[in-house]
């Protein structure tokens, strides 16, 4: 593309969009081209309304779908397939449910080849940073939604990966739970440092994680505004009340609701 | 003590009364009996009692019938002489050795399309390819009747072991294959994205996620094609056998002895009904995930 690829740059976007051929050949656009770059250890959230696209986008980063134009550069490299050089957290529980809790957070360890030795230190090391102690060998169907998405952020980290990419991951969780999650993510970020793409369509959990809301547009999607979220870290639950967090809140909530509308009138 | 405080909760039954006492003075609710209700459970005790409840219904009506005199003893044994013939078979005509070679029948020619049939059936289930070049034949080969091709294998075969091992293998290779590729090719496309995610390639893709997440079909698979062999292998034993309870059916009929056909087909059941039962076991030891 002839770009320059900027050092602190981790992830790159360079004019990616996305169309779907349907079985009768009619063709959807689901992104427009878009340009979005992501430095180094940041945390960036992706809010959209439903439908929007931004979900393609992640897939195209986590090399699980293809851009119909553009390219995506992870560290100068472009990506051509999935790799656990990206951590991906899905929505629905995507835990291996013939393993037991330690099993699926080694399971990437154990596909390197690494020494069982070492796998279990490892293991046992995010067993503990998730709070899942006492749980190794429970298997997924015997946890919570919480516990399960706790143990695919940890089977996600366990890998150390460049970037964590996640899609919508405490979507399916109630409200309380979702809260809780949020903390303990942010926690984690706050000590280890990951690159993070997140998406969501809720504005409270956008605002609250991210360093920068990069906000989708309707279908097809494209980036529409980015808002630059200044809070200091760590983060207590308890900014979410503060003006400050209130006026980004109305501002976010402005747009989404303008894209929402358009969706429903499409 | 109860008397007085059934009086003070009038509205509740005096049995419940009696075990809520001492717990709490709040009325206990009344236990609920829904047993016709749809999909209402049953208890673990009552379903033993009715299912061995149609057993005994069952000989009781086939004991009226035959000791009654409303059917002819050439046509239909009753129960007691039944198990006196089973008796005689046991002890006068080793029947031990036919029920051997019948079981071994069943299980050599299983095991033998198990064997082929799994692998074949992970491949088309895995590689869309595979698949599009054995789906059709295969598909086509299930519905040929494996009794049919007792008279070619007979030639081709022989009348040995070999002959009723291929009956078993023609009824069930096939059987498997479509079944065994429907398992592995339904497989969790989540699970697999999740899979790439964490580093894994093609051969990890197979080897630890598309087997181990179908293996408890797969096996409930076998259970299934393992209780159609035995309904080959009395055929096979029919047509051109020296042995196996199949041919000492063929041997009474010409005997006219109902009461050891009979038995031969109770033996069946039961021999079938033990297998699948240890199989059944045996899935839920070895994939206790898949039944949380």
């Amino acid at each position: 593309m002839g770009r320059i690829v900027m050092s602190q740059n981790q992830l790159s976007i360079q004019g990616v969009s996305r169309v779907f051929t349907g079985t009768k050949g009619q063709r959807t656009q689901a992104l427009q081209p878009i340009d979005f770059e992501v430095k180094e250890n940041d945390f960036v959230t992706i809010l959209g309304p439903s439908g929007c696209g931004k979900s393609t986008l992640l897939r195209i980063v986590a090399g699980l779908d293809f851009p119909t134009t553009g390219q995506v550069m992870l560290d100068g490299e472009r990506i051509e397939g999935p790799g656990a050089d990206r951590g991906v957290v899905f929505q629905s529980y995507t835990l291996f449910p013939w393993l037991t809790v330690a099993q699926n957070i080694r399971f990437g360890l154990r596909e390197r080849g690494m020494r069982e030795a070492d796998q279990k230190e490892r293991s046992e090391f995010f067993i503990a940073k998730v709070g899942l102690r006492g749980f190794e060998n429970h298997f997924p169907k015997q946890l919570s939604g919480g516990m399960q998405q706790r143990t695919a952020i940890a089977r996600a980290l366990a890998n150390d990966p460049k970037m964590l990419l996640l899609d919508e991951p405490f979507g399916a969780l109630d409200n309380q739970t979702r809260v809780l999650m949020q903390e303990l993510l942010l926690g984690i970020w706050e000590s280890a440092r990951k690159t993070v793409l997140f998406v969501t369509h809720d504005i409270d959990e956008a605002i609250f994680m991210a360093n920068r809301v990069a906000v989708f547009s309707a279908r097809p999607g494209r980036i529409k505004t980015e808002i630059a979220v200044d809070f200091p870290h760590p983060r207590s639950y308890t900014i979410k009340t503060s003006p400050e967090f209130m006026d980004i809140k109305a501002r976010l909530t402005e747009e989404i609701r303008a894209e929402s509308m358009a969706a429903v009138e499409h | 003590m109860q008397a007085t405080s059934s009086k003070a909760l009038p509205q509740v039954p005096p049995r419940a009364a009696s075990a809520s006492t001492a717990v709490s003075s709040l009325p206990v609710a009344p236990v609920r009996r829904r047993a016709f209700a749809p999909l209402e459970p049953v208890g673990a005790r009552a379903r033993v009692l009715l299912g061995l409840g149609f057993f005994v219904v069952f000989v009781l009506v086939w004991s009226l019938a035959t000791l009654g005199g409303f059917v002819s003893p050439t046509f239909l044994a009753s129960p007691p002489t039944m198990v006196k013939e089973g008796w005689l078979l046991f002890t006068e005509y080793g029947f031990i050795g036919d029920i051997g070679m019948t079981v071994w029948r069943v299980f050599g020619g299983f095991l033998l399309a198990a064997v082929f049939a799994v692998p074949l059936g992970i491949a088309m289930g895995t590689w869309k390819t595979v698949e599009a070049f054995f789906e059709p034949f295969v598909s086509f080969c299930r519905y040929l009747p494996a009794s049919a091709f007792i008279p070619l294998l007979i030639l081709w075969a022989g009348l040995g072991e070999m002959q009723k091992l291929l009956v078993i293998f023609i009824g069930s290779f096939f059987q498997v294959v479509l079944m065994v590729a429907v398992t592995v090719g339904g497989a969790r496309r989540d699970l697999v994205e999740a899979a790439y995610t964490l580093g894994a390639n093609s051969r990890g893709i197979v080897a630890r996620v598309l087997i181990p997440g179908a293996a408890p079909g797969i096996a409930e698979t076998l259970r299934l094609v393992l209780g159609w062999a035995w309904t080959y292998v009395i055929v096979a034993e029919l047509i051109g056998s020296s042995s196996g309870i199949g041919h000492m059916i063929t041997d009474s009929q010409a005997l006219l002895n109902t009461g050891q056909i009979i038995f031969g087909i109770i033996v069946i059941g039961v021999i079938g009904l033990l297998s699948d039962f240890a199989f059944k076991a045996l899935n839920r030891r070895l994939f206790a995930w898949a039944a949380l």
